[in-house]
């Protein structure tokens, strides 16, 4: 192999050259080497990020889908259920009357010693000569329970005077002390049960008395204060829904059309350009002016009812409007040219053309933009405080219009709760649910598209 | 045939006086060459040799490969996901693809114009100064200006720029933009200079500028040319590669390959039966 | 029930309009012999949409003053002692007369005059209803006769309903506006009630930040100093910044320049799986785990760090933001062309002094663009500050001590209150209004530049 026949002057200069490059290579190198491993070390720090957040959701928030439950057998003593018969509607009674006699005969009802009925079903349940005052024992079982056995008596009176098995939730502190959510070894003082409602608590949980079960509740209950083991997410579900459907009955028309309309019909001018602008800056504008504007426009000018659905799911959709808009404009911008000239060289009119050839073409990315709009509402918090979404609701909104929570409001409200060491855990098992429900509608928006884009 | 020797012959660059190529060392010399994208070869067995100060010209209809081969010349494969290269090219006997290759330093020695001019979003000035600042080759400003001063010279761009040196080099007229990417690239001195279509993006009268310099060049460089059009090939061209399908179906003096083609491939393509 | 009949009623008016203009220009084309000029669909359309919108005027006119023509009905039928009360007493009079006239009955004795304006309801009811389904239906009917009057087979139905249709689309796109609108003009308008109460000059550039307590009465006005939200504000922001920049930075040259295609299709989703999460997840993040952690390692190292403090709430804010200015500069870094990375390479430049010396600089417009969007997102977010920050609105120059925000005092100001009367609840808006202009000045700004730097290389 002949090397170059260039003379000996240039050679030197490229031996020169080629020494100064040399020189610098090895702290080149590092310098790449150490660039990278900033990448790297970027992106490791970004998973772990998401695995540290996953993982003290789920670690915290697991436990909490288990709960105490104590079954007991339950003696509706007619000694302390001292009331009348139930009434019975009379011929020729008027609704009215009979409904105001048959609250009297509730409201007897009620004012029974329920509490006397749970501690004696406590007491036989304890184990032979054990000893415990009356508030020890009720605190053993929620407070909320009672209310279910006047319930239970109401919807059957023929109940007084019989024993039956009712299985029971314990009460969140028994809860605490049996999952060790509670600090074991604190002091009598620093406990939230007396000595004897955790000696108890272990000897019931011993003989199986106790047990651990599936917390449907939290998904067929609302919200307790009084009762915090029982609260459940029922009610802010139910908010959460009808803003959801709110959104998407609003903000899907109405954001597609006006994609179509900036998009295939406005002219190119001053003005669409202005509204092009606006939209985009609407889309970065912070989530809590959406809430100032519903609480000064829809609540205060309309005088819409507040902490209600409607106002939320209202809001709401203004926030998705502009996401899904932007979305939609780039998937009809994607569509080919060529799609939008065949139709219009058949003779369609231009409205024909994007109806009939145009929009379904768009489908999937439309599609895909609404879901993922719908589930950044859904997980939207400040606008709804705002609002007064916030609220302590204690039922299921019948309507859009009642007051109601929603998932992300009963986060915070939960979050904010002083009995923190049940609450933590509540927390994070409702974040689950939230992100549960996001991850499905994301999941629901990937396969969708895969689909349709395959159809297509 | 006759028509067609008349066609080209007169265009022909001649070697230097009493010279055939035969006399230029051989400087790059490439064997059993082959690269895959993934699942797909796009080069099949390229062996050819590339003469040392003298202009090698690879023709063939797009997608045939050699652009692709070039590319492996200064291991700009390397950039591409799922590129593999088999085979040996050797730059002064050492093989650009061997382990204890720099590949950094391969392409200092090896420096390459693309197709569509590409300056930096920097001023001039920065733009040629900017291979020699990373490879350590000026140690300060004085330096760094003879480097500008004397590349942009040899490039043929200085008088038309030495008053806007610190303006932006996207500034220029696409003609001047790739001649100040080939300023660009001498300013490193490489010792062979890949050229990848450098005119199919300009104007006549830029691409007649550009073949100038080319021809100019050859005194100095080895260079390697891709070009689509057969003229500039034999304009500029001592030696010329034809490839087609992937394959280098003929090589030699460039005189030859366009007068007097050996294979039936090669006569379609120059006669302008194969695209 | 009643609404079963009028949608029923307007299905039917519909479906008749629609049929009647479909077979009118068919009939009239093969009586005149001439082709139309629409297909009979689009006349059918039309009549739809010529009979459908009066009627429906009627209706929603009916459900604007029904209510209170009929609450003055009822008043009309009470004896002069009942009406003249006020208030509860009166609106629990009238309520037990709707009671008694819808069939659900009242508890307690009928009075006679309650009987008596119970049945002259009804009768108002039924009267009323009849009058307006009349009304609907009349007009409805009318429009149809007019309509089909129109059809000959020159008629332009299908322009006709295409100009429909735009208009629609318009009014569908002014709503986009409107919002715009709205949210200045609410901002502006309780911002202005709230300076009717505060000076504007003790507003923005008021050092100290006590409102005092809405219950002591509007005439007890605190100090409203937006200065200590401000520093806040800008506090948690800059932190935020300083963590996601770097990360968010380099996460991104290192998925568009260095990663495999596989790794980049497996990374790329989980990251942006962080730009899904609500904020009051992070919120809960920062409050159970980051602040104690953070506090703990202070206590390791001899530094007070409070658990609720601007670095907690920073930091968990820029784990927040990392996804939005990774995705971004991926963006960007793609929109820089290949031909200048292969032009650095290709003169022997390393792949770092190629992103460093070539590509950063080149896609700098942009990334600055997405910076400012990040800083006006940081500025704006809610949840986290409020859970973590520690809602303490103070000058403080230590970021390791609890601070409040602007979106922080917006939430606490208006939360339990839903009369905007006093300064106290006003000045959410005030500051709504100051957050407002500061994140649409760095949107304008930054959406200009990211557009600019895209035109440049399309």
């Amino acid at each position: 192999m002949t090397i170059s026949s260039s003379g000996p002057s240039t050679s030197a200069a490229d031996e020169a050259k080629r020494a100064r490059i040399r020189a610098s290579l090895a702290r080149r190198h590092l310098t790449e080497r150490i660039f990278k491993g900033l990448g790297v070390a970027a992106v490791v720090t970004a998973l772990a990020l998401v695995g540290t957040l996953f993982w003290m959701v789920i670690s915290k928030g697991y436990p909490a889908f288990t709960q105490a439950n104590v079954a007991l057998e339950v003696y509706f003593d007619p000694e302390i259920i001292d009331v009348d018969a139930a009434p019975v509607r009379a011929a020729g009674q008027s609704d009215a009357d009979f409904r105001a006699q048959n609250l009297a005969w509730q409201r007897q009802v009620t004012l029974a010693n329920w509490n006397a009925i749970v501690e004696q079903a406590v007491r036989d349940a304890a184990p032979a000569g054990f000893e415990i005052d009356a508030r020890s024992a009720l605190a053993l079982v929620e407070t909320g329970e009672r209310h279910r056995l006047r319930d239970l008596f109401v919807a059957n009176p023929a109940l007084l005077g019989q024993r039956v098995p009712v299985e029971m939730l314990a009460s969140a502190n028994t809860d605490n002390w049996l999952k060790g959510t509670i600090n074991r070894d604190l002091e009598d003082s620093r406990q939230q049960l007396s000595a004897q409602t955790r000696a108890l608590a272990d000897q019931l949980l011993e003989n199986g008395t106790i047990s651990f079960k599936f917390a449907w509740h939290i998904f067929t209950n609302v919200d307790s204060r009084s009762a915090p083991a029982s609260a459940g997410l029922a009610g802010a579900f139910v908010g959460s829904l009808y803003m959801m459907l709110i959104v998407i009955l609003l903000a899907v028309p109405i954001g597609v059309a006006s994609a179509i309309y900036l998009e295939e019909f406005a002219p190119k001018n001053r003005w669409t350009d202005l509204i092009e602008v606006n939209i985009n800056n609407l889309a970065a504008v912070p989530s809590i002016v959406f809430g100032l504007l519903g609480a000064a426009a829809f609540i205060q000018y309309f005088g819409l009812p507040r902490s209600a659905p409607i106002v939320g799911g209202l809001v709401l959709t203004l926030m998705t409007l502009p996401t899904i808009i932007i979305a939609t404009r780039s998937s009809l911008r994607a569509v080919p040219p060529s799609l939008r000239q065949a139709a219009l060289g058949l003779g369609a009119s231009k409205t024909q053309m994007v109806f009939h050839h145009v929009l379904p073409v768009t489908l999937p990315g439309i599609l895909t933009a609404t879901i993922i709009g719908v589930a950044q509402a859904l997980g939207e918090t400040a606008p709804l405080l705002i609002i007064g979404m916030n609220a302590f609701v204690a039922s299921i909104p019948a309507t859009p219009f009642d007051q109601a929570s929603a998932l992300p409001a009963q986060i915070y409200l939960w979050q904010g709760n002083e009995n923190r060491n049940f609450f933590e855990a509540r927390t994070s098992a409702a974040i689950m649910v939230l992100l549960a429900l996001m991850l499905a509608l994301n999941a629901i928006a990937v396969l969708l598209r895969r689909r349709l884009e395959r159809r297509g | 045939m006759d028509m067609m020797a008349g066609k080209f012959a007169a265009n022909v660059t001649p070697l230097e006086e009493g010279m055939s190529l035969s006399d230029h060392p051989i400087r790059l010399e490439a064997r059993d060459v082959c690269v895959h994208y993934g699942a797909k070869q796009a080069l099949y067995d390229v062996s050819i040799d590339i003469p040392d100060r003298a202009v090698t010209a690879f023709i063939g209809p797009s997608g045939c490969g050699k652009s692709t081969f070039l590319r492996c010349i200064n291991r700009m494969n390397d950039t591409i996901e799922g590129a593999r290269v088999t085979g040996r090219i050797a730059l002064d006997g050492e093989d650009v693809y061997d382990r204890s290759l720099d590949v950094v330093e391969l392409r200092a020695r090896v420096g390459m114009v693309f197709q569509k001019p590409n300056p930096f979003p920097k001023s001039i000035f920065e733009n040629v100064a900017y291979g020699p600042k990373i490879h350590g080759m000026v140690r300060n400003k004085a330096e760094a200006e003879e480097v500008v001063v004397s590349s942009l010279k040899r490039a043929g761009l200085f008088e038309e720029v030495k008053d806007r040196l610190h303006e932006p080099g996207t500034g220029l007229s696409g003609g001047q933009q790739q001649r100040l990417c080939i300023a660009r690239a001498i300013a490193t001195r490489p010792e062979v200079l890949l050229m990848d279509e450098p005119c199919s993006a300009l104007d006549p009268i830029a691409t007649a500028i550009i073949e100038e310099l080319i021809d100019e060049l050859r005194e100095n460089f080895t260079i390697v040319i891709v070009t689509h059009s057969m003229q500039q090939a034999a304009r500029v061209s001592q030696k010329t590669a034809f490839f087609h399908l992937g394959k280098l179906i003929e090589e030699g003096d460039t005189a030859n390959i366009f007068t007097n083609p050996a294979k039936k491939q090669t006569q379609d393509y120059i006669m302008g039966r194969i695209g | 029930m009643t609404n079963l009949i009028i949608a029923a009623l307007l299905l039917f008016l519909l479906g008749l309009a629609y049929q009647q203009g479909w077979s009118r220009s068919q009939a009239v084309a093969t009586a005149t012999g001439t082709r139309l000029h629409s297909r009979p669909v689009y006349h059918g359309a039309l009549a739809a949409v010529w009979v459908l919108v009066p009627a429906v005027l009627v209706l929603g006119l009916w459900t604007a003053i029904g209510p209170d023509m009929t609450r003055n009905f009822i008043l009309s039928q009470l004896p002069p002692d009942i009406a003249a009360l006020e208030g509860n007493a009166l609106n629990s009079a009238v309520a037990r007369i709707m009671a008694l006239s819808s069939g659900s009955g009242v508890a307690g004795t009928v009075e006679p005059y309650e009987a008596a304006a119970a049945q002259a309801l009804d009768q108002f009811r039924l009267l009323s209803y009849l009058v307006v389904i009349g009304a609907a239906a009349g007009t409805g009917v009318l429009a149809l006769l007019l309509v089909r009057r129109r059809i000959v087979p020159r008629l332009r139905a299908r322009n006709e309903i295409e100009m429909v249709v735009r208009l629609a689309l318009l009014a569908c796109s002014a709503i986009a506006v409107l919002t715009t609108f709205g949210i200045v003009a609410s901002l502006f308008n309780e911002a202005i009630r709230f300076f009717t109460f505060v000076n504007p000059l003790d507003f923005f550039f008021g050092t100290v930040w006590n409102p005092g307590f809405a219950t002591t009465g509007t005439g007890a006005v605190g100090q409203y100093g937006i200065l200590p939200l401000l520093w806040g504000t800008v506090m948690v922001a800059a932190i935020a910044m300083l963590v996601a920049l770097p990360i968010g930075l380099m996460t991104a040259i290192y998925l568009s320049q260095y990663a495999s295609r596989r790794v980049r299709d497996v990374v790329k989703p989980i990251i942006e799986i962080l730009a899904g999460i609500p904020t009051i997840v992070y919120g809960f993040f920062a409050l159970v785990t980051v602040g104690p952690a953070l506090s703990g390692f202070g206590q390791a190292i001899g530094i007070d760090i409070r658990s609720t403090s601007a670095l907690t709430a920073g930091l968990v804010m820029g784990i927040m933001i990392i996804p939005f200015i990774s995705s971004l500069t991926d963006d960007i870094l793609r929109q820089v062309p290949i031909s200048l990375r292969d032009g650095s390479l290709g003169l022997g430049a390393t792949p770092s002094e190629t992103i460093r010396r070539v590509l950063l600089p080149a896609a700098l417009p942009g990334i600055v663009g997405a910076f400012l969007l990040a800083v006006s997102r940081a500025i704006g977010e809610t949840m986290i500050v409020v859970l973590a920050a520690g809602n303490s609105p103070v000058l403080r120059a230590n970021p390791a001590e609890p601070i409040s925000t602007v979106t922080v005092t917006i939430v606490n100001q208006l939360t339990g209150d839903s009369d905007f009367a006093g300064p106290q609840s006003l000045v959410a808006f005030a500051l709504g209004l100051t957050l407002f202009v500061m994140t649409l000045g760095l949107n304008v700004f930054a959406l200009y530049i990211v557009r600019r730097f895209r035109e440049q290389y399309e």
